[in-house]
Formats: C-alpha cells, sequence, structure tokens
C-alpha cells in the first residue's frame, strides 16, 4: 500500500493517497460524531475548482449518484443518492467534509456513497488504484467548499 | 427500488428523460414468440417481481430485438450453425454428426445453465460444456472463453432454448455453489467499494448517469453489445461490472464467476431465455 502510495506521487502528482508537509493521510483522519473538525490540507477549499471535481467523472462522479441543478448544463444526473440542492442549509462543512471522506463513517454504514479519501477496508482494489484515495485531500477540501454554496433558504 | 426522488427536481433540470419502468408494460415479441419479461418471483426470491434486462432498454434497443432480420447478434448465431455442421479435430466429426439437429438436443439447454457435470464432478457452464465435448467427443482443442467461435456456439446454442423460462437448480451438489455466488454478489468490492447488490437489487429502475439500471440478469447471453460492437459471455458482462468500480474481475470461467452465474441465473428463474438479447 504504502509503496504504492509513493509511486502514486512520482508519476501522477495529482492523485491522492499520499501526505504531503501539512496533509493528514487517510488513515490519520478522524471523524468524530459524523464530523471532521478541521482541513484535511490545513488549507481553505476552493470551490470553483470543487465544482470540477465533483462533475469529473473520473474523479468525484458525484452526478453519477446525486441529481444537482447547479449543473444543469451536464446532462446526466443519476437517481441512486438524494439531490443535493440545498445541501449545505441541511449540513455543517465540519460534516460535508466526513461525509465525503467516509460516508461509511460518517452517515451509516450500509451507505451505497462510496468514500473517496480513504484507502484501507477495501477488497479487490485494481492495482492501478491500490492505495490511493479517488480525491486527493485538497480536492475533498475543494469539493466541501462547493458544496457550501448549495443554498437554497 | 428508491423512490424519493422528487420529481419536480428532475422535471426543472431538466433532465434527459429517463425511460423508467414505463416500458414494464412493453411486451417483447419475437418471431411472432413472445418471451416472459417479468415475473412474479414471491418470497423466496430478494427481488420480488423478476425483470428482463430488455425492459430498461430504450425503444430503439428494444425494438432490434424484437426483429432477426436487424438483431446484429444473429451474423454470430449464423457462424455457430456454420461451426456446428463443421467437422473438426481427431475424430472428424462435427457436433451435428453426433447431436443431430441443434433445434431438437440443444433445446432447453440454455435456461438450466450452468449445471452440475456428472463425470467432471462439478459445476459447469455452457461454455465448460462445448469445451468438455470437443476434447472429449470431437477431439479437437477447447475454443477460448471469448473466442468468436465460443461466443457463436453459446448464441446458436442459446437460440434453441429462446422462450423458454429460466429454470437452474440449486439443490444437490449446486447448493454449496448457490451459496458461494450469493456471497460474492453482496460482497463490496474495488476502491468504489460497491456490490453487485448496491446496483442491481438496491436501485434498478435509477439512473446512474447515463444509465438506466436493470436488476442485472443474465436470460439473454451471449448478448450483443452496441457499446461493444459485438457479442459478450456473461462472465465478460460480470468482469466489466467489476472494473467500473475499480476492482480486480476474476478470471472468466473462474470459480468465483461460475458460482456467480449460478446465483445470477437462479435470480432470473422464471424469466424467458432471449439469446441473443442486445443491450446498448
Ligand atoms: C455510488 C453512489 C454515490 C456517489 C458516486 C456519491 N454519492 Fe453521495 N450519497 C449517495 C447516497 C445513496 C446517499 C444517501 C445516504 C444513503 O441513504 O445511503 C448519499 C448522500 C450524500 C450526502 C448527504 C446528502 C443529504 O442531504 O443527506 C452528501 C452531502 C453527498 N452524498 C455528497 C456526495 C459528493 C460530494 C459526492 C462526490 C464526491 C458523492 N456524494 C458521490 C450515493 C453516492
Ligand atoms: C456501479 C454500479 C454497478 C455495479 C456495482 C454492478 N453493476 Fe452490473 N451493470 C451496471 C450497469 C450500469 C449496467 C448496464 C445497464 C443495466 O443493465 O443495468 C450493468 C449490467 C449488468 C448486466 C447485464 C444485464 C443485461 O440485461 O444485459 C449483468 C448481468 C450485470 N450487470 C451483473 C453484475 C454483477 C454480477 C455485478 C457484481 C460483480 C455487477 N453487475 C455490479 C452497473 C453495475
Amino acid at each position: 500500500m504504502i509503496r504504492y502510495a509513493a509511486l502514486a506521487v512520482v508519476s501522477l502528482g495529482l492523485l491522492g493517497g499520499a501526505a504531503t508537509a501539512g496533509t493528514l493521510a487517510p488513515d490519520a483522519v478522524k471523524i468524530e460524531d459524523g464530523k471532521i473538525a478541521a482541513s484535511l490540507t490545513g488549507k481553505p477549499g476552493d470551490p470553483v475548482e470543487g465544482r470540477k471535481w465533483f462533475a469529473d467523472r473520473k474523479l468525484g462522479n458525484c452526478l453519477a449518484c446525486h441529481q444537482n441543478a447547479d449543473l444543469s448544463e451536464q446532462q446526466f444526473h443519476g437517481e441512486v443518492g438524494p439531490t443535493l440542492d440545498g445541501v449545505a442549509d441541511r449540513w455543517t462543512p465540519e460534516e460535508l467534509r466526513a461525509i465525503v471522506v467516509n460516508s461509511k463513517a460518517a452517515l451509516y454504514e450500509g451507505t451505497i456513497m462510496p468514500a473517496f479519501y480513504r484507502t484501507s477496508g477495501l477488497n479487490r482494489v485494481a492495482d492501478n488504484f491500490a492505495g490511493k484515495t479517488i480525491l486527493s485531500a485538497q480536492q475533498v477540501e475543494d469539493v466541501v467548499a462547493y458544496l457550501m454554496t448549495l443554498k437554497e433558504e | 427500488m428508491k423512490k424519493w426522488i422528487a420529481l419536480g427536481v428532475m422535471a426543472s433540470i431538466g433532465m434527459a428523460a429517463s425511460v423508467g419502468l414505463a416500458d414494464e408494460s412493453a411486451t417483447l415479441t419475437v418471431e411472432g414468440q413472445t418471451i416472459k419479461t417479468k415475473h412474479e418471483a414471491g418470497d423466496e426470491n430478494p427481488l420480488g417481481t423478476v425483470y428482463s434486462g430488455w425492459t430498461f432498454r430504450s425503444t430503439e434497443t428494444q425494438v432490434l430485438q424484437m426483429d432477426d432480420f436487424e438483431n446484429p447478434g444473429f451474423v454470430m448465431v449464423e457462424y455457430g450453425q456454420e461451426l456446428w455442421e463443421t467437422a473438426e479435430g481427431s475424430s472428424g466429426k462435427s457436433c451435428a454428426s453426433c447431436h443431430g439437429d441443434a433445434s431438437e438436443s440443444m433445446k432447453g439447454l440454455r435456461a438450466v445453465m450452468p449445471k452440475w457435470h456428472e463425470e467432471k464432478d462439478t459445476l459447469m457452464t455452457l461454455e465448460d460444456h462445448i469445451n468438455w465435448s470437443r476434447q472429449e467427443h470431437q477431439g479437437a482443442e477447447p475454443w477460448k472463453w471469448e473466442s468468436q467461435e465460443m461466443l457463436a456456439m453459446t448464441a446458436f446454442i442459446g437460440l434453441q432454448s429462446r422462450g423458454m423460462p429460466m429454470n437452474v437448480s440449486i439443490d444437490g451438489k449446486n447448493a454449496e455453489w448457490f451459496e458461494k455466488g450469493k456471497d460474492l454478489y453482496y460482497t463490496r468490492v474495488g476502491q468504489l467499494d460497491l456490490a453487485c447488490a448496491n446496483c442491481h437489487e438496491d436501485n434498478y429502475g435509477n439512473m446512474i448517469r447515463a444509465d438506466h439500471l436493470s436488476q442485472g440478469m443474465i436470460n439473454g447471453f451471449p448478448v450483443y453489445r452496441l457499446k461493444w460492437s459485438g457479442m459478450g459471455s456473461i462472465h465478460r458482462r460480470f468482469s466489466g461490472c467489476m472494473k467500473q468500480v475499480r476492482g480486480t474481475p476474476y478470471k472468466r470461467g473462474s470459480d468465483e464467476f461460475t458460482a456467480l452465474e449460478l446465483y445470477l441465473a437462479w435470480r432470473g428463474n422464471g424469466l424467458g431465455v432471449e439469446t441473443p438479447s442486445v443491450r446498448n
């Protein structure tokens, strides 16, 4: 696992999975009461970037499962999860960070939603993804910042 | 299936209309024969009501399967028939030399696969049975799982059961394989950490991005997939679904996929065989 993560940094600097200075490694992240108190990177997220990661099929691909009126220019929105319209009215940033990092710990064990910043406790991960997270720590922060813009009230 | 999505939201976003279960009422008729695409399985089946994957496809794709001249899978059926009649191997015989008219000798076979092989004392898929007979009787080389020859032969043999209800046995020695298949069906795999059941049991009828989720049935295999521009086996589809969640698939023909095939075939018991079906 660690070996893979190291390789990832060298060859694909963008992909997550490895801790850089000031960034929490996936296994070091603690979810308490459904929350992660502080930024994984110590830096704030960028909502404009987050909107991109959210829609990108190779990254968040959140639209695979969620509808989101803010991205109406994208053609297909999935119906597997709840709509994310107004999600910022329902959750705090600390809660949203926990849901994106590991919904199984933040929401409930049986949820279908993948954990986007987790490398352990998985089964038969393809070699090219082993030891890597779906989103990097900064991408998680960006997505959370973007989710905070989805207000209805 | 989950119905918590406010219809209002869908309408306001102006999403591409999902075909939904509107097609549930459509009837699959091929060459004057009606094929059962919906079956009330009752309590013993976790799905209760079982639907063929055909139900969830767009009208254009559905129609392709309703006419054997339009169905692109028939090129392979014809190749299969040719192979059926071609002498091969050390015996110098064709399949037809021993089995005669496939419409009689092979009728019903697809509907009961995979099934126990007494001599080999194991559970065998249709592909396994074909290769066993090639080696044992014909004295020929086995075909590769996903070879054009194997796909053509499974399509041709499968067609002989078209319209017959899927009816695999899970009793006796099959029971252990059934349990193994069931386990695999509910095991989460890959970086996305999803089990077959998450998509095909919990979410059939829902859209996952641009795909309309079916119950993941195998009554139409081998299938002609427009995306593949060709035919594919049951195990190719399993492999694709496992790769999609960034998992490492099992090998085609492995015990794992054979067990999973038995489990899925059982889930679809009662649905008509559609081979060769057409999917997008
Ligand atoms: C494979 C499906 C899937 C994907 C992909 C997915 N989610 Fe989810 N998500 C769900 C489901 C299902 C729920 C509801 C919890 C449940 O019932 O299991 C959920 C719940 C949520 C919630 C809580 C919403 C609420 O109002 O209760 C948030 C926030 C969320 N997801 C954000 C995201 C983001 C951001 C991404 C991408 C980075 C994402 N999801 C990707 C399936 C998914
Ligand atoms: C992330 C969602 C997802 C998961 C998990 C998944 N599938 Fe699928 N599967 C699909 C989609 C999308 C299709 C194409 C549309 C359809 O038929 O549902 C499909 C199609 C199929 C089909 C073809 C059905 C037909 O009528 O042509 C079979 C069989 C199948 N899946 C079996 C499986 C098995 C077995 C597993 C577990 C190893 C699995 N799937 C896991 C999404 C998934």
